[in-house]
């Protein structure tokens, strides 16, 4: 066996702060964040790794128009009645704003690359837009063409008339100018469906409201008491992951 | 570029293949450089379980995946179409970091059956040379059961796979898998116990006179410590499992099982966030030099070696071959050419079964729990006059059921409004699903080759999938279907609904992550490109390892072969290629 001297490319300033420390031997040649390890790499309670939420005020990609319009959208995607409160109320909006102010609007980690062309419905989204454009000139064409029918806003609209709309662009049945109306319509929806559904950590399922709806306990984690009691209600309230930062 | 000091042996990715051989090899006292494209995984920091539950990040957002934006594919469903890129993952889900796609697997562990390995010989021997359909190319591996079970039995052991033996030593046991191979030794750990679904399917599956067995699962079912000395705790069904790293350490993956013991080896260093560009050869083109790497600042390194193991997932694999001109490019009009041929999928089909009165608390679930049937996989029936080969793995597994992607309503429900989130709510706890996981056997016009129009981030052409189901796969996912529909049926519920796998791939909705092929094994250079050791023919001192071997796919997981696969290699190197270097065909 041979032994060598280790050199190679480095690691960050953090990484070095925190490793070396706990024994791991990095060597640094240059600043990057290519790392050579050996050794144990260590870790630091509590330093676990967050997800990307946003805790300020106030919406922090739209317009406040197009929040109005976006609010009324997801209030009849989803909205009140017996089972639980409206999109708007959940926290839809909010979430579909702070995505699209953090990676996820700007498409930063996906392959952006063109040329761009249609393809068969196998190959998928090949839009060149990103999420922040999509919104940006989807919710506009939307107006604008409310505006030419109707003279007035998507937000003012009656609700069965804002059904009617939304039931028009989901088939596909509806053409806005400058803007696909399908493919707005499939983009709020299934941001909507995440905003209802996910942690509330990222601004939507107010209280867990669609946990609490379904039955879904959420971040729970061990179910080994329960496993073998079949076909029984569990009567679980759900936790979320924001508990378990209250606890740690 | 700069050039580093020779090493013994290069190892390209740390997901299980690559970590697995460089245990092994660091084991036998050589140096080791493992180099992974993606960052270090490391269990307590990355999947805490403060924030591992997280559906939005690790399934929608695809936070473990590798990020389509460094690498992607391009796909098109036949030779006459032009490929367009996989912008966001949809049909398989690619990893990325130490650990691979191994951390965020569901971790269902099947060894493939014994006549897997000699496929095309026999179903010549059973049905007839005319019996098998002019539109497939099967092979046979170039390898035996008895060549590949100890090490099957290694990865076993290594993962702590859970699971119960129906066949020890040629012993005959009732309540396991009566199709499997004869075994060497038992699971590491017994099954996990099971949730109401998988057993509710069991009842029903026993009473039709099949032979139900729990899933094999390397999420271990108790406290084991593996035969490296390392230690995982029982899996909690906590339902975050696939897509998701796991908190507890109960999913095994080269991260729990693997990397802590080869990371305290003097003779092991691990460069992660380095991709490597290029396997090196020298004039000859006999002989692999080392390989070159950019590391994230973008700086070139060539990393020398005397010994070169690709374990970087069956896409880079076949991509860096391509890219290093290593063996002939595929070219499927004149059929000549043994990089990129027989490149395979699955077929995934499905029954949803709708109740009124019963309540499976599906978000009580794991990657790997479940009981399944093997009365309807691979050759395991009678295939005659059925106008088909193939079969699939049925089996209930509820992996959990996080609401983003999990909200089974019956056909023609409104996708929004009150009438939409009635269904949900009514139908979300009383809903189960019965799987059929298929078989994918390779046609002529299904391989790999670079992409003429799309490059990565360095300018190199992504790698191009020509890939749809064959006739033959698509009739075995309606007959197979059909099975299940009708154990469906016999358990009284309101409503099925069964999917069978029908028209063209289609590279959206997920299906699975078992991709096989591209770079195959076998007896023979002129339709393989490596041999039974994972060794490249022509090139004795380049190993590639991983799924990228399978010649065809059968209907189960691959991952428990591919860990075979890399003891296997590693195996060889070990006991006969260090002591004489070469080609070891008969070894
Ligand atoms: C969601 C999901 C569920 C699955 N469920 C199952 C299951 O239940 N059962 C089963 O058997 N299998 C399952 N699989 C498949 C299983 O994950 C793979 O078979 C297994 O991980 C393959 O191991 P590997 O070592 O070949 O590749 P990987 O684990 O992918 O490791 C390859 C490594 O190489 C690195 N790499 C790639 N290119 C380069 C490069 N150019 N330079 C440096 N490093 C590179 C990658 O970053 C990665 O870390 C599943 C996969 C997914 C994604
Ligand atoms: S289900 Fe089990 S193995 Fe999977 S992540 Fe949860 S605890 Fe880990």
């Amino acid at each position: 066996m041979k032994k060598r001297a280790k050199t190679l490319p480095g690691v960050t300033r953090r990484q070095v702060l925190t490793w070396t420390t706990l024994g791991v031997a990095a060597t640094v040649t240059q600043a990057a964040d290519a790392v050579s390890l050996k050794g144990t790499p260590g870790w630091t309670p509590f330093s676990d790794n967050p997800p990307e939420s946003f805790d300020q005020q106030g919406w922090l990609f739209f317009t406040p128009e197009e929040a109005q319009t976006l609010e009324a959208i997801v209030d009849r995607l989803i909205p009140a009645d017996e089972l639980s409160i409206g999109g708007k109320e959940a926290g839809c909006a909010v979430f579909i704003d702070r995505q699209l102010h953090g990676f996820y609007g700007t498409f930063e980690r996906l392959y952006m690359q063109g040329p761009f062309h249609q393809g068969t419905p196998q190959q998928g989204d090949q839009s060149p837009l990103i999420p922040q454009q999509r919104y940006r000139q989807g919710i506009a064409a939307l107006n604008r063409y409310v505006q030419q029918s109707a003279q007035k806003n998507f937000a003012d609209l009656q609700p069965e008339q804002q059904d009617h709309l939304l039931q028009a662009m989901e088939a596909g049945k509806v053409h806005f100018d400058g803007y696909d109306a399908q493919s707005l319509f499939n983009d709020v929806l299934t941001n909507t469906m995440e905003g209802f559904f996910a942690d509330p950590i990222y601004g939507g399922n107010k209280d867990m409201v669609s946990w609490k709806m379904l039955g879904f306990p959420g971040a729970r984690y061990d179910y080994r008491d329960y496993i073998d009691r079949h076909n029984e209600n569990l009567g679980l309230e759900p936790i979320s992951m924001m508990q378990w930062k209250a606890r740690g | 570029m700069k050039k580093l000091p020779k090493t013994d042996v290069v190892v390209i990715g740390l997901g299980w293949a690559g970590s697995i051989i460089a245990k092994e090899l660091a084991d036998e006292g050589l140096e080791v450089i493992g180099i992974e494209r993606g960052p270090w995984r490391d269990t307590a920091r990355d999947f805490n379980v403060a924030t591992v539950t997280d559906e939005l990040r690790y399934v929608m957002r695809e936070e473990l995946m590798l990020r389509t934006r460094q690498n992607t594919c391009t796909m098109r469903n036949n030779p006459s179409q032009t490929a367009l890129p996989m912008r966001t993952w949809g049909s398989f889900h690619p990893g990325n970091g130490t650990g691979g796609a191994g951390n965020h697997w569901a971790g269902i562990t099947f060894r493939f059956q014994p006549e897997e390995f000699r496929l095309k010989s026999h179903l010549t021997e059973r049905y007839g040379a005319n019996a098998i359909p002019d539109e497939l190319v099967l092979q046979d591996w170039g390898t035996t059961w008895e060549e590949m079970e100890p090490h099957y039995m290694q990865f076993e052991r290594v993962a702590g796979t859970s699971g119960y033996a129906a066949n020890l030593n040629g012993e005959k046991r009732a309540g396991g898998n009566p199709f499997e191979g004869m075994r060497s030794g038992d699971y590491p750990t017994p099954p996990l116990r099971q949730p109401y679904g998988p057993t509710l399917f069991a009842e029903a599956a026993k009473n039709m006179g099949y032979q139900p067995f729990p899933v094999p699962s390397s999420l271990v079912s108790e406290a084991y410590t593996n035969p490296y000395g390392v230690t995982m705790g029982p899996c909690t069904f906590c339902g975050f499992c696939t897509n998701y790293g796991c908190a507890n350490y109960s999913k095994a993956s080269a991260i729990t099982t693997v990397l802590p013991a080869l990371m305290r080896k003097e003779n092991f260093t691990a460069y992660t966030n380095c991709e490597v560009l290029e396997v090196l050869t020298d004039s000859s083109g006999k002989k692999a030099t080392g390989v070159t790497y950019i590391d994230s600042s973008g700086d070139k390194w060539e990393q020398p070696a005397d010994l070169v193991i690709v374990a970087a997932f069956t896409f880079e694999n076949v991509r860096l071959m391509l890219l290093s001109k290593i063996g002939e490019a595929y070219d499927p009009v004149t059929n000549r050419g043994t990089t990129g041929r027989n490149y395979a999928y699955q077929t995934a089909n499905g029954v949803t079964l709708f109740f009124d009165n019963k309540n499976f608390n599906p978000f009580i679930g794991a990657g790997a729990v479940g009981m399944g049937i093997d009365e309807f996989n691979n050759d395991n029936f009678d295939h005659s006059g059925l106008g088909f080969l193939g079969g699939g793995s049925i089996r209930v597994t509820p992996i959990g059921s996080a609401p983003i992607g999990y909200r089974p309503v019956p056909p023609n429900t409104p996708k929004w409004g009150s009438q939409w989130k009635r269904a949900v709510k009514d139908n979300y706890l009383s809903t189960m699903s019965i799987g059929c996981e298929a078989s994918s056997y390779t046609t002529r016009t299904n391989y790999l080759s670079l992409d003429p129009n799309y490059s990565d981030p360095h300018g190199r052409p992504l790698l191009r999938i020509t890939f749809d189901f064959a006739e033959n796969d698509l009739k075995m996912a309606q007959y197979c279907t059909g099975k299940v529909a009708e154990i469906a049926q016999s358990m009284n519920p309101r409503q099925i609904v069964a999917k069978p796998m029908s028209g063209h791939w289609n590279s959206v909705p997920y299906q699975s992550s078992h991709v096989v092929g591209g770079f195959i094994m076998g007896a023979d250079p002129s339709t393989s490109s490596v041999n039974k050791h994972l060794q490249v023919w022509d090139v004795p001192n380049l190993f590639v390892v991983g799924a990228s071997a399978f010649p065809q796919n059968p209907g189960y997981n691959p991952t428990g072969t591919v860990g075979a696969l890399a003891f296997k290699a590693a195996h060889a190197i070990r006991h006969y290629y260090l002591k004489r270097p070469g080609e070891m065909i008969t070894a």
